[in-house]
């Protein structure tokens, strides 16, 4: 095809060189000519019907649009000619005509599109001497405002829902003047992605809630940063007002996040806010938590360590936060090595250790490079709600016809075509093994497999495929069986020669991994539940919600003599459990480092100042090693860790090796189990206090049991019914939902909310009362 | 997940209704059974005397496995589907040029005032509702009106009179 | 009549049965392509001799049109018939559906078979119910005779052909729109290019013609496409109706050669009613710009003649207007129908059809402004020539017609808040 010839255009006089068959408007754009446009945009198809791009082509009679306008080579095209300014000044007067002209009220201001072109190409004499157009309002959900009398119908969103969100919730109804965008009936917007209609749309029609008249957008001060959920570490613009977060804003990457954010990543802000923020150090004393000094405070941190650690370093355990940076994770190991203890981990929902491999879990390539791929088989993720923008990234391969397979715990609804195989978490390792002997793999598992014609078709499917990739999720990692899941991912990915990964579940697990928050022989993050330790310190985290076995968790630290907490937030967990609290600064607050799904190291800067007297977690480490006496403390600033670190593990990532499978498949129970999801607004600490997004209705029902009809119709219950979930000595009471995603024998019983951190594994036998 | 997503296809409508819109479905190739869409309004409007409900259209959108915002968005684009009420007779008269310039204006007076409504309404015993329509492509019969499947043409308003009378 | 193309037989009292259809040569010329094999090449050649010009409006050589597509391309390929007929002013192909609907179906088939597509739809406006069943009683009686289906004559060609009721839009009788409508959407047009030649209904390439051009298709190939041509005039091949109503005596359909003169038609319509004077007509359905009767009875009824009044001959609907009629009135109604008719997503003919009929609304009921026949001219204009498909140009031109030949009237409304014409009411 012509498609990669290079071939001159003229614009304005001026010679452009560029590809056949590129749009005219993307030539322009690249050029730095400005033609205003308002449907267009880069990432969705072509509308072309607010017609503010018309341009003049030689030889064409009437001005085109240069959004819809493929190069030819020897065009020449005016944007300033007198046809063109007449046609920007027409377009724009119909766009004003129906539009209030309320700008100083309109959440918009200041960064509007059409205000910003109406400078440019309107004039300033209304004509238009009939009533506006109204609309009345509906109410779309917790996130997204709407101001419906404001839109002027690009469609942005509209093609966002059908294009990028892969679910069409948004619509345009009725016809000519009277069409509508919306909803038509009042509904809530639930795309894991909706906030980017925020950002597309170009008027104060779509704004966000959570920021509804809080600040102008003059007043913002924006920060680059990086988003502190999933491990996409998608870019992000942190906009503060005298040191307060304001709003975060994606910063486009097109290796990363593209243009877009996940609405985890969009408004968790607000869980910087929370009142539970712990705004000053609190120590323990005869079980009463008291105000004291940081001094007070670090100086019996130092102690309490230095004295279980002196008889018996192996008493320290130390749990971090995959959410934590990576200059607060070096310096958490730092302490926990220089006390002479190995105990240190940041694989906190993990519960089968048995491969204990120390090579780092990644995704074994580029983020962008999933949506070239031809095949993929995911193993254990709900790969939609975990990683948004990794999903998305997987849509766009399966837009192109990318086969893709789940073989997962539960059936997802998903936004792309796929093949999902459902079964109860035994019923996976069965599957996978399956796949791996019709794909000729010999795997050392004792027990029998049977092999299906769906199973060889997997297998066929991947062998035939040219760049497959085999991808282990969030439930795959907090399998009982993992390492087996891991073995037989190899086995597969040897013997079909697709390449094979992990999909890391937070924003720094990699990073964690990279620079080794691992115990080289000591104890991983269960067993030093298992086998309590007289000492503890935590980076980050709530034992009741970011650990595998929150029951274990909670009693071993009860009953251990110092746990040591180093937090953004004061929770109810942790005042059951720890004995002294010290203040961390949150998100936007401090410096720091990401390592992502790929392996990309990204920094970023405070933005906000910390609240109340917490402090950057690396400074409150820093210390606490000076308290300690332990060489290699005096770092003045975060950069300095990060070089440190970066010299030391910076090399490039290798594929991982994710060991063989072999030994008992410890997943099979003999009665109900449960599948203990982490929903994707409970999965850390900032998130669970972001309040607009608790009340979506994904938060609001993720606090639920679920079970299919059958295994309802078995246990005498029925949908809405308040039921008993006991497992791991605990008992937690919820609403029970009927729910054929769910496969027979299995209840779903989320992780990480309330009421969860009385329960056991994540994965284990569970048993349903009604109450 | 609305509860009319857990409901099986084959309970949506009744038996007949469901035949006529495979029927309209089998007039399209395989993966384009959102070419029924509008085949498919029609004939659920039919059946539930002459309008849609926000819970039909619910239905044919699940009917069709399309989210239901686009079956929203055809059920009100084209204007022969109803989103309210509409009288068991629902006279459409045209008013455009030709048939204007043939005395529709007449012919909507005489319906005003026999029938005590304006267009948009319906008579109280539900017989009758005035609706108020582009070209019909009929103009060699202005003035005309449409009731249900069936064309009127050359009224006047002795005309109208006994084809009120004769409508149910 | 002479030279009759598509009503030919209509002294036939049943033409719409096929044995009636078949007793004068009907489904002969299709037998004989599909049992000779006709090269496509060839009927196309035909096509392009008989100088036959889409009857849906835009008059676009409809050879040619068949010859853009790509037959050995693999992949479906769709055959759709444009039978909205939502042109006001239009009533044509209602009658083609109910007195010959033969002709339509063997047309559909040809054409199908020249650009190899296996499915062929008949887009018929969703009122047109009496028709529809007319159409569809047609398509069964042919299948039943074996010239719908699978393997049609033996000849190994299949052809599926299946009505496509409307839902009630003028804006889906645009090609783009129509096709949008078929896959089940709301009925927008599509920016051109790509022309539906290349991608078309569901993305695949697809030809769309009018009822009236599908159905003259029969008839040009039996009798030849010279004699066709021949009846016609130059750049206006072949005879065509002519749909004519107002305050004539005789509104009805009449199909004329091309370049008969206006004053033939009037007369066969039996010239005004109760013998009122004629005051001015509308040429080519309610989009084409209106022009004085003595202008008109000057002017011969093909596409070259009407254009260079400064009209369009669109689809070949007359309306006819004696002097009772108030000019003001007419345009504020046919405003009100663009305002409604516009399918929204262009901002100038979203925008602009409402403007420009709240403005000769306001005019109509003494309300108008001094400076309104400006800003009338000024946001017609605005709108013409910048919207993806031409419904903005059709509320556009009438406008700029209307006030070229009849601004008094608008002046006078705006200056005395009343009618110039008849009462002064
Ligand atoms: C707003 C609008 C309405 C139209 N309505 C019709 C119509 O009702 N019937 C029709 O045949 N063509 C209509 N057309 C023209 C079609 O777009 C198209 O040109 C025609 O169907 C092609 O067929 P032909 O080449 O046989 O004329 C319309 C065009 C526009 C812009
Ligand atoms: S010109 Fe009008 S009808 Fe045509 S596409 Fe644009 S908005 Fe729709
Ligand atoms: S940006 Fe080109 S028409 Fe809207």
């Amino acid at each position: 095809m012509s498609e990669e010839k290079t071939i001159t255009i003229e614009v304005d006089g001026q010679p452009l060189e560029t590809k056949a068959g590129a749009l005219l408007i993307d030539v322009t754009d690249a050029a730095g000519i400005d033609i205003p446009r308002f449907c267009y945009h880069k990432k969705l198809s072509i509308a072309a019907s607010c017609r503010m791009c018309l341009v003049e082509v030689a030889k064409v009679p009437k001005p085109i649009p240069a959004c819809a306008t493929q190069v030819m080579d020897g065009m020449v095209v005016q944007t300033r000619s007198p046809m063109v300014l007449a046609a920007q000044k027409a377009t724009m007067e119909f766009l004003l005509i129906n539009h209030p002209l309320d700008c100083p009220v309109c959440d918009q201001g200041g960064e509007c599109e059409l205000q910003d072109v109406a400078m440019g190409y309107g004039s300033d004499v209304t004509r238009f001497v009939e009533a506006k157009r109204v609309i009345p309002e509906t109410d779309i959900g917790p996130l997204i405002a709407t101001d419906m009398t404001r839109c002027i119908h690009c469609t942005r969103c509209v093609r966002f829902g059908d294009e990028v969100a892969g679910m069409r919730e948004m619509g345009a109804t009725g016809r000519g003047e009277h069409m509508t965008i919306g909803t038509f009936i009042a509904h809530n917007v639930d795309s894991e992605l909706s906030g980017n209609v925020i950002d597309l749309c170009p008027v104060g029609a779509l704004t966000s809630k959570p920021f509804q008249y809080r600040a102008r957008a003059w007043e913002l001060t924006r920060h680059t940063g990086v988003a502190p959920h999933d491990s996409v570490g998608s870019n992000i613009q942190v906009h503060t007002r005298r040191g307060e977060v304001m709003r975060v804003h994606p910063h486009s990457n097109d290796a990363i996040n593209e243009v877009w954010l996940s609405d985890r990543d969009r408004f968790s802000y607000e869980g910087v806010k929370s009142e539970d923020r712990l705004t000053q150090p609190l120590i323990k004393k005869d079980g009463e938590w008291t105000e004291a000094s940081w001094e007070e405070a670090l100086e019996a941190a130092a102690s309490g360590l230095k004295n279980i650690a002196s008889p018996d370093a192996d008493q320290i355990g130390t749990l971090v936060s995959p959410t934590a940076t990576l200059e607060e994770i070096a310096l958490a190991r730092k302490i926990t090595k220089g006390l002479g203890s190995s105990n240190i981990d940041y694989r906190l929902r993990q519960e089968d250790f048995r491969g204990n491999s120390s090579a780092v879990p990644w995704l074994g390539q580029s983020i962008a490079s999933l949506e070239s791929i031809d095949s993929a088989l995911l193993i254990g993720s709900n790969i939609r709600k975990d990683q948004p923008l990794l999903a998305h990234r997987l849509r766009k391969a399966a837009l192109k016809g990318a086969k893709i397979q789940l073989i997962n715990p539960l059936q997802l609804d998903l936004h792309f075509d796929a093949a999902q195989m459902v079964s109860d978490p035994a019923g996976m390792v069965h599957n996978l093994a399956a796949i791996a002997e019709a794909a000729g793999g010999s795997h050392h598992l004792t027990e029998q497999i049977e092999v299906t014609a769906e199973h060889k078709a997997v297998a066929e499917g991947l062998k035939r495929s040219e760049s497959a990739v085999i991808l282990l999720g969030n439930l795959a990692q907090s399998h009982p069986d993992y390492t087996i899941l891991c073995g037989l991912a190899a086995l597969i990915a040897k013997a079909t020669e697709v390449s094979v990964g992990v999909i890391p579940m937070a924003a720094n697990s990699v990073g964690a991994a990279v620079i080794g928050a691992i115990p080289d022989h000591g104890l991983n993050a269960h067993s030093m539940l298992e086998n309590p330790r007289k000492g503890y310190l935590l980076l980050g985290i709530e034992p009741g919600r970011d650990t595998n076995n929150p029951a274990l968790a909670r009693s071993a630290m009860s009953s251990a003599e110092l746990v040591v907490a180093v937090t953004a937030y004061r929770s109810p967990c942790l005042e059951e459990t720890a004995s002294i609290m010290l203040p961390m600064s949150g998100f936007g607050e401090t410096s720091g480092s990401f390592v992502n799904a790929e392996g990309r190291w990204q920094h970023f800067s405070g933005a906000a100042a910390p609240v109340g007297e917490s402090r950057p977690g690396w400074k409150i480490l820093r210390v606490l090693g000076n308290l300690l006496n332990l060489d290699g403390f005096d770092y003045s600033s975060s950069e300095e860790i990060l070089d440190e670190l970066r010299d030391a593990h910076g090399a490039e990532l290798k594929v991982t090796g994710l060991g063989t499978a072999k030994g008992k498949i410890r997943s099979a129970v003999t009665g109900l189990v449960r599948i203990g999801e982490t929903p994707i607004y409970a999965a850390d600490a900032l998130v669970r206090r972001a309040t607009s997004l608790q009340k979506t209705a994904e938060a609001r029902e993720a606090a639920a049991a679920r079970v299919n009809p059958s295994v309802a119709a078995d246990a005498g219950l029925f949908d809405g019914d308040r039921v008993a979930v006991v497992q791991g000595g605990g008992r937690a009471e919820m609403v029970l939902r009927v729910d054929p995603h769910i496969p027979d024998g299995c209840v779903w019983v989320p992780a990480a909310v309330p009421g969860s951190e009385s329960l056991g594994d994540q994965f284990g036998e569970i048993s349903l009362e009604k109450v | 997940m609305s509860a009319l997503e857990t409901k099986n296809r084959n309970e949506l409508f009744t038996p007949e209704i469901r035949a006529e819109i495979d029927h309209e479905i089998a007039k399209y190739p395989e993966a384009e059974s959102q070419s029924a869409a509008m085949a498919a309004l029609r004939i659920v409007q039919d059946a539930n005397g002459g309008w849609l409900t926000q819970e039909r259209m619910d239905e044919v959108a699940a009917y069709l496995d399309l989210p239901p915002i686009a079956i929203y968005e055809v059920a009100t684009f084209y204007s022969m589907y109803e989103h309210k009420p509409v009288g068991r007779n629902k006279l459409c008269v045209c008013t455009n040029i030709s048939c204007m310039i043939n005395n529709s204006d007449q012919i909507v007076e005489h319906l005003n005032n026999r029938l005590g409504i304006k267009f948009g309404e319906v008579t109280e015993d539900g017989r009758f509702s005035l609706k108020e329509v582009e070209c019909l492509g009929a103009c060699g019969g202005a003035p005309m009106m449409q009731v249900g499947r069936k064309y009127y043409e050359n009224l006047t308003p002795e005309r109208l009179d006994s084809i009120l009378d004769e409508l149910e | 009549m002479a030279n009759e193309v598509i009503f030919k037989n209509r002294d036939l009292d049943r033409l719409w049965d096929i044995e009636q259809y078949r007793s004068r040569g009907g489904y002969e010329v299709l037998t004989r392509i599909l049992t000779e094999k006709t090269p496509p090449a060839e009927i196309i050649d035909g096509m392009k001799t008989s100088g036959l010009r889409g009857r849906g409006g835009a008059g676009f050589p409809t050879g040619l049109k068949w010859s853009f597509i790509n037959r050995s391309a693999p992949g479906d390929k769709y055959l759709v018939c444009n039978s909205d007929e939502g042109e006001p002013g239009t009533f044509k192909d209602r009658d083609i559906l109910r007195y010959n609907p033969h002709a339509l179906v063997e047309g559909m088939l040809i054409a199908s078979y020249v650009i190899d597509a296996h499915r062929a739809y008949n887009y018929i406006r969703g009122e047109f119910w009496e028709p529809y069943e007319r159409f569809q009683n047609a398509i069964d009686q042919a299948r039943a005779a074996g010239f719908v289906g699978n393997n049609i004559l033996g000849s190994g060609f299949d052809c599926e052909l299946n009505v496509h009721l409307g839902g009630g839009a003028y804006v889906c009788g645009e090609e783009t729109a129509l096709l949008e409508s078929i896959e089940g959407k709301k009925g927008q047009p599509r920016y051109k290019p790509p022309f539906p030649a290349h991608v078309g209904l569901y993305g695949r390439p697809t030809v769309i013609n009018n009822t009236e051009t599908l159905a003259s298709v029969p008839t040009i190939l039996r009798e030849g496409a010279e004699q066709f041509r021949d009846i016609g005039v130059e750049n206006s091949g072949g005879s065509k109706l002519f749909s004519i109503s107002g305050h004539v005596k005789n509104p009805g359909v009449f199909e004329l050669p091309m370049g008969t003169p206006f004053s033939e038609l009037f007369e066969l319509a039996g010239g005004m009613r109760d013998g009122s004077k004629i005051k001015a007509v509308i040429p080519g359905g309610s989009s084409s710009p209106v022009i004085p009767g003595e202008i008109m009875m000057d002017l011969t009824m093909d596409y070259d003649a009407i254009a260079k009044a400064g009209s369009m001959l669109g689809s070949g609907a007359v309306i006819v207007m004696d002097e009772s009629t108030c000019m003001v009135k007419v345009l504020d109604r046919m405003g009100y129908f663009y305002y409604e008719e516009s399918c929204g997503q262009c901002t100038p003919c979203r925008e602009g059809t409402g403007w420009l009929y709240r403005i000769v609304h306001r005019i109509e009921n003494g309300q108008g402004r001094p400076e309104d026949i400006d800003l009338l001219m000024d946001v017609q204009n605005r709108i013409r020539g910048k919207t993806i498909c031409a419904l903005g140009d059709a509320a556009a031109m009438p406008v700029a017609g209307m006030l070229r030949y009849y601004q008094d009237e608008f002046q006078y409304h705006i200056d005395h808040k009343k009618c110039k014409v008849g009462a002064g009411t």
